[in-house]
C-alpha cells in the first residue's frame, strides 16, 4: 500500500510541526517581557501580591519548567487552548465561533485568483511581446507590488465611499433581520469588496506564474510536434501547453496558504470582517497572549491541512508522480 | 556586453532605479529638510494638501506635517528593509551552504528545519514574534528576517549542489584546501548573482511586511513609518482620504522600483537566462 504509507508519512509529518510550534509557542510565552502571572494579572485587572501568588499557584506556573511545558502540551491536545480573561470565553470557542468567516473569505478569495490569475497568465502567455501581454504584466506587477491593506482601504474608499455601490465593512447589515436566502445574498455583498481585494494580490502571483511556466512548455518537443502535425493554435495551447503548465501551479498554490492566511488578518482588519484574523487584531490590540498564540496554532493547523490537500491534488493531476512514490 | 549595458537595456529596471535613487534621496535629507521630529504638531489638524504654505502635503489628524512623515518614513522603511534582509541572508546562506556542501544527514535535518520555518504562516508568525517581545526596531528587524529566511537557504543550497561537483572545487580539494575554504573562497562567490537578484526582492518584501505591521499597531512607538500613517489614517478616511493616500503611494511606488531593479539585476547578472526568456 504505497498510497496508504504515504499519507501516514504525511500526517506523521504534519503532527511533528504541529508539536514543534506549541513548543515554540510555550517558550515564546516565556520569552514575553513580564512573568506569565503579571500577564494574566493584568488581563484580569487585577495586581496585588497575593493574587499573582494564587494565580501562579493555580496555573502551575511555580513549578519547573519541563513540568509546565508538559501540562500545556497535554491541555491543547485535550483541545485546552486556555482561557481568554479579555474576551471572558475559552479560547476555543472563541477561535471555533470566527473559523467559518475566515473560511469563507479565504475560499473565495483563493477561486478568485486561481481562476482570474489562470486566465491573464494564459492571456499574457499567448500575447509575448505584444502591448496587450506587457499591459497584463504591469499590472500583476503592480498588485504584487501594492500593500494589501491599502488596496482594501482605497476599494472601501472607491466603492463605498464615493460610488457607494457596497457595504465598507462588516459581515452581514446590521440589524436588517434577513433570513434564508436574503441573508445569503446580503452576506455575499458583503464578502465582494473582502475577497477581491484578497484575491488580487494572489492573482498577481499566479498570472506570473502561469506565463512563465506556459511559455516554459511551449519550449518542449511535445508541443513542436503537435505544431508540426498541424493542430490549430487554439487546441495546443488548451491541451497541451496549459495542462501541462498547470502542474507547478498547483504547487505554488499550497505554499501560497500561508501568506493567505497573513493577507485574511489585514483584509479581515479592514473590513471588519468577524474572522479569526479580525480576532488576531483584536487579541493584538489587547494584548490577549493566550488567544493570539492559540489564533497562531490553527493558522498553522490550517495552513498544513492545505498543503495536504494540494499534495493529494497534485498527485490526481499528475500519474506521473505514483510511479515514483511506488 | 557589461552589467551596465544589460541592466539598462531593461527599460523597466532603469525607471525602477530612478524612483529608488530619489527615495533613497529623500530618506538621506529627511533629518535636514525636516529637522523636527515628525511625530510633533505644527499646524492645526486635517489640512488639505497645499491648503497653507509650508505644508505641500497638508497635516494629519493630530495636526503633524505629512511631509515630514513622509520623509522621515522612507529613511525607516529603507532602514529596515535592508537590515532585515542583510541578518535573513546571515541566516540563510550558511546554512544553506552547509547543507548543500555536505549533504546527507546535516542536509537533512537543515532542510527538515527550513521546511518547518516554510511551512508556518509567515505574517502571523511576524505578528506573534513583534506582539510578544514588544514593538521595537530590533523585535521588527528580527521577526521579518526569521520568516523570510528559508528561501535563501534553499536556493543557496540548490547553488551549491550543482557547483561542488565541478572541476575547480574538485581540484581545491585535491590540493589539501580546508572545507571552509573550499566553501567561503571558492563555492560561495559563484553564487553571488541569483543571491543578489534574491535579496533585491527581499528588501521590497521586508518593507511589505514592516508597513504592514506597523499598519496593525506593531511599529516601533518611537519612529514614524509609512505603515503606521496608513493605519492613523485608517479611521478618518471619510474626511481625510489623502492621509491614506499619499504614504500608500510612497509604500507602492518603492516596492516597485525594488521589483522592478530586482528584474533588472536578474537580466543584467544572468545573461544566459535572459537570452532564452
Amino acid at each position: 500500500m504505497p498510497y496508504l504509507s504515504l499519507i501516514l508519512g504525511r500526517i506523521g509529518k504534519a503532527v511533528i510541526v504541529l508539536l514543534a510550534i506549541l513548543v515554540f509557542n510555550f517558550f515564546l510565552i516565556h520569552a514575553a517581557p513580564g512573568d506569565p502571572a503579571a500577564v494574566m494579572a493584568g488581563e484580569a485587572g487585577a495586581a496585588d501580591e497575593q493574587f499573582l501568588e494564587d494565580l501562579r499557584e493555580r496555573f502551575g506556573l511555580d513549578q519547573p519548567l519541563p513540568v509546565q511545558l508538559w501540562r500545556y502540551m497535554s491541555g491543547v491536545l485535550q483541545l485546552d487552548f486556555g482561557y481568554s480573561y479579555r474576551q471572558q470565553m475559552p479560547v476555543l470557542d472563541l477561535i471555533l465561533d470566527r473559523l467559518p468567516a475566515t473560511l469563507m473569505l479565504t475560499g473565495a478569495a483563493f477561486v478568485i485568483s486561481l481562476a482570474l490569475g489562470i486566465l491573464a497568465g494564459t492571456l499574457a502567455a499567448m500575447r509575448v511581446k505584444r502591448p496587450s501581454g506587457s499591459i497584463i504584466m504591469g499590472l500583476s506587477l503592480l498588485f504584487y507590488a501594492t500593500p494589501l491593506y491599502w488596496v482594501a482601504m482605497m476599494a472601501v474608499l472607491i466603492f463605498s465611499v464615493v460610488l457607494d455601490w457596497l457595504p465598507a465593512y462588516g459581515y452581514a447589515t446590521v440589524g436588517a433581520g434577513y433570513t434564508g436566502l436574503a441573508h445569503a445574498g446580503d452576506v455575499a455583498v458583503h464578502l465582494i469588496l473582502p475577497a477581491l481585494t484578497l484575491g488580487l494580490f494572489f492573482m498577481a502571483v499566479y498570472t506570473r506564474m502561469t506565463r512563465t511556466s506556459m511559455l516554459s512548455v511551449s519550449q518542449q518537443d511535445f508541443v513542436k510536434t503537435a505544431r508540426a502535425k498541424g493542430l490549430a493554435p487554439g487546441v495546443i495551447q488548451r491541451r497541451h501547453i496549459l495542462r501541462n503548465a498547470l502542474l507547478p501551479i498547483i504547487t505554488l498554490a499550497g505554499l501560497q496558504a500561508g501568506q493567505m492566511v497573513g493577507g485574511a488578518v489585514l483584509t479581515e482588519t479592514v473590513f471588519a470582517w468577524p474572522g479569526i484574523g479580525r480576532l488576531m487584531y483584536e487579541a493584538l490590540m489587547q494584548r490577549d497572549y493566550n488567544l493570539l498564540l492559540g489564533i497562531f496554532f490553527f493558522c498553522a493547523l490550517l495552513v498544513i491541512l492545505f498543503n495536504m490537500l494540494t499534495d493529494v491534488i497534485y498527485r490526481l493531476a499528475d500519474p506521473r508522480i505514483k510511479q515514483s512514490a511506488a | 556586453m557589461n552589467f551596465f549595458k544589460r541592466f539598462a537595456q531593461n527599460r523597466g529596471a532603469l525607471v525602477g532605479l530612478i524612483i529608488l535613487a530619489l527615495v533613497v534621496l529623500l530618506a538621506l535629507l529627511a533629518p535636514f529638510l525636516y529637522p523636527d521630529s515628525p511625530w510633533r504638531m505644527v499646524q492645526r489638524p486635517f489640512l488639505a494638501p497645499g491648503e497653507i504654505a509650508g505644508f505641500p502635503l497638508g497635516t494629519d489628524t493630530m495636526g503633524r506635517d505629512v511631509a515630514a512623515g513622509l520623509a522621515h518614513g522612507a529613511w525607516v522603511s529603507l532602514l529596515i528593509g535592508l537590515i532585515s534582509t542583510v541578518v535573513a541572508l546571515a541566516i540563510g546562506v550558511p546554512l544553506g551552504a552547509l547543507a548543500g556542501y555536505f549533504g546527507g544527514k546535516i542536509d537533512d535535518a537543515l532542510m527538515r528545519f527550513t521546511e518547518f520555518f516554510q511551512t508556518i504562516p509567515n505574517f502571523a508568525l511576524a505578528i506573534v514574534l513583534v506582539a510578544i517581545l514588544e514593538p521595537s526596531t530590533v523585535s521588527i528587524v528580527l521577526a521579518i528576517a526569521i520568516v523570510s529566511w528559508p528561501p535563501v537557504a534553499r536556493l543557496v543550497r540548490g547553488e551549491f549542489l550543482s557547483i561542488k561537483h565541478r572541476e575547480y572545487v574538485e581540484a581545491a580539494r585535491l590540493v589539501g584546501q580546508t572545507h571552509r575554504d573550499i566553501i567561503i573562497k571558492q563555492i560561495l562567490p559563484n553564487t553571488l548573482s541569483p543571491v543578489i537578484v534574491l535579496a533585491s526582492l527581499m528588501v521590497a518584501t521586508a518593507i511589505l511586511l514592516e508597513s504592514s505591521l506597523s499598519f496593525l499597531g506593531l511599529g516601533d512607538p518611537d519612529t514614524m513609518s509609512w505603515g503606521y500613517m496608513i493605519g492613523a489614517a485608517r479611521t478618518v478616511m471619510r474626511q481625510a482620504w489623502w492621509l491614506s493616500v499619499i504614504p500608500g503611494v510612497a509604500i507602492l511606488l518603492t516596492v516597485l522600483a525594488l521589483n522592478l531593479v530586482g528584474e533588472g539585476l536578474d537580466d543584467a547578472l544572468n545573461p544566459q537566462l535572459a537570452r532564452a526568456r
